[in-house]
């Protein structure tokens, strides 16, 4: 399944946030947006996702989803918005709720994407008693548990430590590696995007408007934090980014 | 040879850095919480049998249990607890049952919202026992107007706390039920009412003291049965081991009413 962004225009009032944004998320394709902070990226998400409306464009999808996708663009989210009183096997359950699906199969695809995540030994544990590592696996498996046609990640490493997002990062290059699965990857962090995405997207701020697109072409699994190849590109997007950045920290907030 | 004089002063033994991180982190035990209410309970004792305190302003423990177990035996003492459980109880059910359903009615839909709140936060500050004489007046002297009071009474913190609970479920959750397509009902059936069941049941605890409180004023008022009743009479003929075997009886229903109610949470709460 593709995903256009078509001339997407937004505005907070008469505050323009996002101006003329147009790129399309091929069938398999890893997208990410990077940005300095405020520049629309995670609106720039919900609007492809269908959770906010822009004020004029909007985003298209083309081809079919796969089959027996219960949510075609699903989200996994920074928070990693699980239901503490739910353990983590019925937290992937709840999408599956309520669509008919007979109960071996709901039991299946739990089994599955428990499996895909490892969290299999972890199915009947609390949120509470999870690392945060742990949880955003089990944001992971609930978004796969619906047979995504497209995964849309709003930061979703930020709230972990470092080591923690490393092994993650393993996980989510792994995890695209094995399926037919497209992604857009919304991070303010410049290793994440070279590592994960075929294309990345960076925007500049105020508006928010595409400043440049670049191509990954080394082959995801055979990219590692030591490739003189990601430190290039990691070099260039910050480039890219650098001055947007130092305005952003600079910027006196109103509030 | 070394000058001794132009060297640096020998290095002193190295201290251990002072521990200053302790906390206010008071430790519990159970023996000592005992041990201090079973000592004030022989102090009173004592201080009875030497005579220091007037029986009849302040009876020992040991009349006030007599006069417990006399109205035991009498059967006294379970008609007087039977008649205010009945009116807790019957009160407390539809001012709970009431308050949690305009709570969440509150919580959730903006219709009610604002003339809910309007209207609540009008009622909220009045003692309910002041509005006694009107149930009276419609319900009348028996039970309907005692009934109501407690009702009225524990309806109100139900409701405040109910939609205060809605308010506070994470709405990252909501948003995240929305991303997944959750229909409106799931959406409140499995995230907003579970998110908010801690509130509310702490609402519960705070109504079921208020509803002892009315539960009292209502019987003093006008009532022959019930604990309140007891207390007022005993004290009206200075029989104060009666009176203090009433009061007695209040802290036992209080303490159980909170340990029930404690352990419904436990049970629902498991995940906090």
């Amino acid at each position: 399944m593709r995903l256009i962004a078509d001339r997407i225009h937004h505005k907070y009032g008469p505050l323009p946030v996002l101006e003329d944004i147009s790129f399309t998320v091929e069938d398999g394709e890893v997208v990410a947006i990077v940005g300095p902070s405020g520049c629309g990226k995670s609106t720039l998400l919900r609007i492809l996702g269908g959770l906010e409306k822009p004020a004029s464009g909007g985003a298209l999808c083309a081809g079919e989803a796969p089959a027996g996708s219960l949510n075609p663009f699903t989200f996994v989210f920074q928070d990693f918005a699980l239901l503490p009183w739910r353990t983590v096997a019925q937290n992937v359950r709840l999408p599956l709720e309520g669509h008919g699906l007979p109960e071996a199969e709901i039991a299946a695809r739990i089994a599955d994407t428990l499996a895909r995540t490892k969290l299999t030994d972890f199915a009947d544990a609390y949120p509470k008693q999870l690392s945060g590592g742990m949880k955003q696996r089990v944001g992971i498996a609930r978004a796969l548990a619906v047979k995504p046609a497209i995964l849309l990640m709003d930061e979703p490493l930020s709230a972990l430590d470092a080591q923690t997002r490393e092994l993650l990062m393993d996980d989510l290059v792994h995890l695209h590696e094995q399926g037919n699965l497209s992604s857009v990857y919304v991070t303010h962090n410049l290793d994440e995007a070279v590592r994960l995405a075929d294309k990345v997207i960076v925007l500049r701020r105020r508006p928010g408007k595409i400043n440049a697109v670049v191509e990954l072409k080394v082959p995801r699994t055979a990219r590692d934090g030591t490739d003189a190849e990601m430190a290039r590109q990691t070099k260039e997007l910050w480039h890219l980014i650098r001055a947007d950045a130092e305005a952003a920290d600079r910027e006196i907030l109103d509030a | 040879m070394r000058d001794t004089a132009t060297m640096p002063a020998p290095a002193a033994a190295p201290t251990p850095v002072v521990f200053r991180g302790g906390l206010f982190t008071p430790a519990t035990s159970r023996i000592a919480g005992a041990l201090a209410l079973f000592g004030l309970i022989g102090l009173w004792q004592g201080a009875s049998s030497l005579g220091w305190i007037s029986p009849i302003f302040a009876p020992s423990p040991a009349r006030v249990a007599n006069a417990l177990i006399g109205m035991a035996q009498s059967g006294e003492l379970q008609d007087h607890i039977m008649a205010s459980l009945a009116r807790l109880f019957g009160g407390y059910a539809l001012g709970m049952t009431g308050g949690v359903l305009v709570g969440l009615m509150i919580g959730l839909f903006g219709v009610f919202r604002s003339a809910g709140i309007a209207v609540v936060s009008a009622f909220f500050p009045i003692p309910k026992i002041a509005l006694l004489p009107l149930f009276i007046l419609w319900f009348g002297i028996g039970e309907g107007s005692k009934v109501a009071t407690i009702a009225f009474g524990t309806f109100f913190p139900t409701v405040v706390a109910t939609y205060g609970a809605v308010d506070n479920v994470d709405r990252s959750l909501v948003r995240m039920g929305r991303a997944f397509g959750l229909s409106t009902l799931a959406i409140i059936t499995k995230i907003i009412l579970p998110g908010s069941l801690p509130g509310i049941i702490s609402g519960l605890k705070i109504a079921s003291s208020i509803g002892i409180v009315l539960l009292i004023a209502a019987e003093m008022i006008g009532a022959n049965q019930g604990v309140g009743a007891l207390v007022l009479s005993a004290g009206n003929l200075m029989q104060t081991d009666q009176l203090l075997a009433g009061v007695v009886m209040l802290s036992v229903l209080g303490l159980t009413i909170g340990g029930f109610i404690g352990a419904i949470e436990k049970r629902l709460l498991v995940w906090r």
